[in-house]
């Protein structure tokens, strides 16, 4: 009899709603999640904040009904995949049989490729550990980046007394998300709550406590973290014949490489978002790991179910939140390529909504505390996009 | 069916509302409506079964995973 099995590559949050949405969408046959920390899936957005200063509770997801029949394989990598044969393989040598892949591997920290001493990255409990004991009032900290990771880390270090020094090729932290606008705003947040930031260059030596810069400055350093963004994890896929260019390239319902037995989810997962265009793009945003995890999860069900009918396009809206010092940034939408960013409402040096415009249309919205206006700034937004969907 | 809230973890993100508007609501000051009825942890009345999927997507879109679901 042929193999009756799904198996996820990940164990992470897109992972884990893949797992559940394989089963609620009525596939009877077995479940197996394989992931490489040896955690059950945990939340990761804490791990840049809070947990910088006091170990965090626990952070596991809890396991919804739907995926508590799910075998899990944790600890163990995978490092092959073979979608002829229908197998994958895992480190410590075994091979499992598949009749639907889900691919969930997420991503992994790039590291700037200069010698020198370890630095610390942001992205595992254990990652967040390391930094926390090391991060004392006083700490001389230099952070490496300034997108959403850096700048969090900046903040929890203030809060906690470190001196902090960020180091990045921008203008304007978060530059390249959000653009100068937000971006000098939130460097002017910063640099009242004591930030020093080094802009416009880059390390360029890690020496044993310090760190020499593109311009020759050298900042003392006890301690490092990078944080200049991720690359996707799909190493164990090279030779599949799938599109990996920046990610695992899917259709809309994000069945990977034209098959309807293989479909990817999470980080990784680059697809075309009908609420903007037709580009494939991947969304390294928490909301949709969840949103995306569903979808391929289902689809591929309804394929092994033999389900008949199409479902409804898959148009998530983006949407995603940043803590820093007291204020939380909250967007919704798309932001990041825009044509015309302007002030809808309010101060960016106090309160403040910044919508992002492509060709006329509202594509996004950030906001800058304004808790009370959250929900009609994302039915501005989900209405240009029903507008434009139409 | 009930949903429970932790209100000392909720950070009113307000994902819950967008899931399920029906259970969910923010006040005038973009708090969590529940939080004038409980403070710790809430509990909801019963609710009805066509209210599951709804109370299951917002606990799963919870950023500080605050809400579960219980029978």
């Amino acid at each position: 009899m042929a193999t009756d099995r799904v198996v996820v590559v990940g164990a992470s949050m897109a992972g884990l709603r893949a797992a559940e949405a394989v089963r609620k969408a009525g596939y009877a046959g077995e479940v197996v999640v394989i992931g490489d920390e040896p955690h059950m899936p945990y939340n990761r957005p804490p791990l840049s904040k809070t947990a910088l200063g006091t170990a965090p509770d626990d952070l596991s997801f809890r396991i919804p009904r739907h995926a508590r029949d799910a075998t899990w394989r944790l600890g163990e990598p995978v490092t092959a995949a073979d979608l002829s044969a229908r197998t994958v393989t895992l480190s410590g040598g075994d091979t499992l049989g598949w009749s639907g892949l889900v691919i969930a591997s997420g991503l992994r920290p790039r590291r700037l490729p200069l010698p020198g001493p370890d630095r610390c990255v942001i992205r595992t409990l254990e990652d967040a550990a390391r930094v926390r004991a090391a991060l004392r009032p006083g700490t001389r900290l230099v952070v490496v980046g300034a997108g959403f990771v850096g700048c969090e880390v900046a903040a929890a270090a203030r809060t906690l007394g470190a001196r902090v020094d960020v180091v990045a090729p921008e203008r304007v932290p978060v530059e390249r998300p959000l653009g100068p606008l937000l971006g000098a705003a939130l460097q002017r947040r910063h640099e009242a709550h004591g930030v020093r930031f080094h802009l416009g260059t880059v390390p360029v030596e890690y020496r044993e406590a310090s760190v020499v810069l593109g311009d020759g400055t050298e900042l003392p350093a006890d301690l490092v973290v990078e944080a200049v963004g991720c690359t996707p994890a799909t190493e164990w896929l090279a030779g599949t014949g799938l599109d990996l260019t920046d990610g695992v390239l899917c259709d809309n319902a994000l069945r990977a490489g034209g098959r309807p037995d293989v479909v990817a989810c999470g980080d990784l997962a680059r697809f075309p978002n009908p609420l903007f265009d037709a580009v494939p793009r991947r969304v390294e945003h928490w909301t949709m790991a969840t949103d995306t995890g569903k979808r391929a999860g289902t689809t591929l069900a309804r394929h092994l179910t033999g389900a008949v009918g199409d479902e409804p396009p898959f148009a998530p809206l983006p949407s995603f939140w940043s803590d820093q010092y007291g204020f939380r940034l909250q967007s919704y939408g798309a932001v990041g390529p825009a044509d015309d960013v302007r002030v809808l409402e309010g101060d960016p040096d106090g309160e403040v909504a910044v919508g992002y415009h492509r060709t006329g249309r509202l594509t996004g919205v950030v906001l800058l505390g304004l808790g009370a206006r959250y929900a009609h700034y994302r039915s501005l937004v989900t209405s240009a996009a029903d507008l434009a969907l139409r | 069916m009930h949903v429970v809230v932790d209100l000392n973890k909720c950070q009113d993100h307000g994902q819950c509302v967008f899931s399920a508007p029906s259970v969910f609501s923010l006040d005038g000051q973009g708090k969590l409506a529940f939080r004038a009825e409980a403070s710790g942890t809430y509990v909801s009345p019963s609710l009805g079964e066509d209210h599951r999927d709804d109370v299951e997507e917002a606990a799963d879109v919870c950023p500080l995973q605050a809400i579960t679901v219980e029978d």
